[in-house]
């Protein structure tokens, strides 16, 4: 399974078990209009890493969040590729 | 007193199981098992200046650093692989014809604290003080057990009980399985049987506790949620039920046998030996029955109290534990008790126990995450989990319900009988 598939199903994972109601799971959907708040996506994080590995979060240098899902997917495909 | 474990039944108190005299000595007693350091402390009590006595996980450095604080100059041990370099050696057997010595001093008992990172602190103890919560005069049949080791304060306590009651006192072993010991337990006809909220749930989670029917049941070491009290009172419906708040440092503090969790607020500001008081929600003893000091330095009291790093709440006329200070989950600057958590948790129909603790997050600074174990495996599945989370959300604030929650087969405790928490980790 490719990451971006990943991302995507654990967003609307969380979204379900969480009562949230997603917008349209495009990559140009802002992150904070998602319908997600940061516990959401605090466990979002924490799930990718348990699954993928990754925590492209705690390994960047500088803060940064993804403002995009598109965003965010690359930003772990980037740290898939690292 | 008849002392028992796996391979052998001993009489105690009965010859010598030492071949020196250790009159005025600094001992320290590593045995590889108990039953050489119960017979080695009934000897050398009243004869030895003073008795360290090493746990059995206590790590090599940890134990040199500690024949230097603490003085010693004999190490009594059952086999010479204990021994420590460049200290004499005195070797424990089983009870030997020999001359009696003469008991002429007060004996200091220093025990090992079950502290939290690094090196272990010890704390001294007087007999008087250890015993000092022990009614004496228990029913001639008693038969005590423990899932405690009695080189811990715990077990200690037990050992002590047995002693002065002129009781039976029946030993764990470090190989044995809960199942076993249980049966071994019930074939004993254990009538006080003692241990950790974790060893208890774990022995309920064992077949074999079909074999034991004790009169008396006792918890000390962690917070005695309800639903243990509960579980247990469910099991043994004719046992009287005890949980007690002590600790290595403070000693006994009071013992609550009304099958409710927590402690009745009268208890603050009652005449007795023991004193507490609350200060910023933290527990504070002065007592008797405290160590004296920390051997090797280290401030242990301010103007006689402890602080016990407990944190109580006041609930309407009862105080509930509701954690250790040095716990505190930090979500967003919010505040997390594992322990409350896990209470809730373990009300839950379902669930043997579970374990609660944040793991970092570079969203969130922290999420609580709940590892849980099961009674039944038929309900490892999300519904159950749904459902277990749905019970913390009815009782517990949003931020406090745990953010993960997996179902494991098991939990690990610390050698004492606790829960093994992250922050235990790298330490004896």
């Amino acid at each position: 399974m490719s990451i971006e598939i990943i991302v995507r199903a654990e967003f609307e994972q969380v979204a379900r078990e969480h009562d949230k109601v997603l917008g349209r799971l495009t990559n140009e959907m802002a992150l904070l209009e998602s319908g997600l708040d940061s516990l959401c996506f605090a466990i979002i994080v924490a799930r990718l890493e348990d699954r993928l590995g990754l925590d492209p979060f705690t390994a960047a240098e500088d803060v940064y969040f993804p403002r995009t899902l598109g965003d965010f997917i690359q930003f772990y495909k980037d740290a898939g590729a690292a | 007193m008849l002392l028992a474990r796996q391979q052998s039944v001993v009489l105690a108190g009965m010859g010598r199981v030492l071949d020196a005299d250790l009159s005025g000595a600094q001992v320290l007693l590593r045995t590889s098992d108990q039953l050489f350091a119960a017979l080695a402390l009934i000897e050398l009590d009243g004869v030895a200046a003073r008795i360290v006595i090493a746990p059995p996980d206590v790590k090599h450095e940890h134990l040199s650093a500690a024949i230097v604080r603490a003085a010693v100059d004999v190490v009594v041990g059952d086999d010479p692989v204990v021994a420590c370099e460049g200290v004499r050696f005195e070797k424990v057997h089983l009870p030997a014809e020999g001359p009696a010595i003469a008991t002429s001093r007060k004996s200091e008992w220093v025990l090992f604290t079950s502290g939290t990172t690094g090196a272990p602190k010890m704390v001294a103890h007087s007999l008087d003080g250890l015993g000092g919560a022990i009614q004496p005069g228990a029913a001639r049949d008693t038969v005590w057990g423990t899932f405690y080791d009695v080189r811990r304060y715990g077990g200690l306590q037990v050992l002590l009980r047995a002693l002065l009651g002129q009781a039976s006192l029946i030993l764990s072993d470090a190989g044995e399985s809960v199942a076993d010991f249980l049966s071994r337990l019930g074939r004993h006809g254990v009538t006080h049987l003692t241990g950790t909220p974790s060893h208890w749930r774990r022995a309920l989670m064992s077949p074999s506790n079909a074999a034991i029917a004790p009169r008396y049941v006792r918890l000390s070491g962690e917070i005695a949620d309800q639903a243990i009290l509960d579980s247990l009172k469910a099991r043994f419906p004719d046992a009287a039920i005890g949980h007690a708040y002590a600790s290595t440092e403070a000693g006994v503090g009071f013992e609550v046998t009304d099958g409710l969790e927590g402690f009745p607020a009268s208890f603050i500001g009652q005449s007795g030996p023991v004193e507490m008081k609350i200060v910023d929600g933290v527990m504070h003893v002065r007592s008797p029955r405290a160590a004296s000091e920390y051997v090797g330095g280290g401030e242990l009291k301010e103007d006689g109290w402890i602080n016990t790093g407990d944190m109580v709440e006041l609930r309407g006329n009862r105080f509930h534990f509701t954690g250790r200070v040095g716990g505190i989950i930090n979500v967003g600057g919010l505040k997390i008790n594992p322990e409350e958590v896990e209470a809730v948790i373990n009300g839950h129909p379902g669930v043997a126990l579970s374990r609660v603790f944040g793991r970092k997050s570079p969203i969130t600074g922290a999420i609580v995450i709940a590892d849980v174990v099961l009674t039944d495996a038929a309900n490892d599945n999300a519904t159950f989990r749904q459902a277990i989370l749905d019970a913390c959300r009815e009782r517990l604030p949003a931020f406090k319900v745990p953010a993960m929650l997996r179902f494991v087969p098991a939990l690990e405790l610390t050698a004492g009988g606790k829960l093994a928490r992250a922050r235990d980790r790298g330490h004896a």
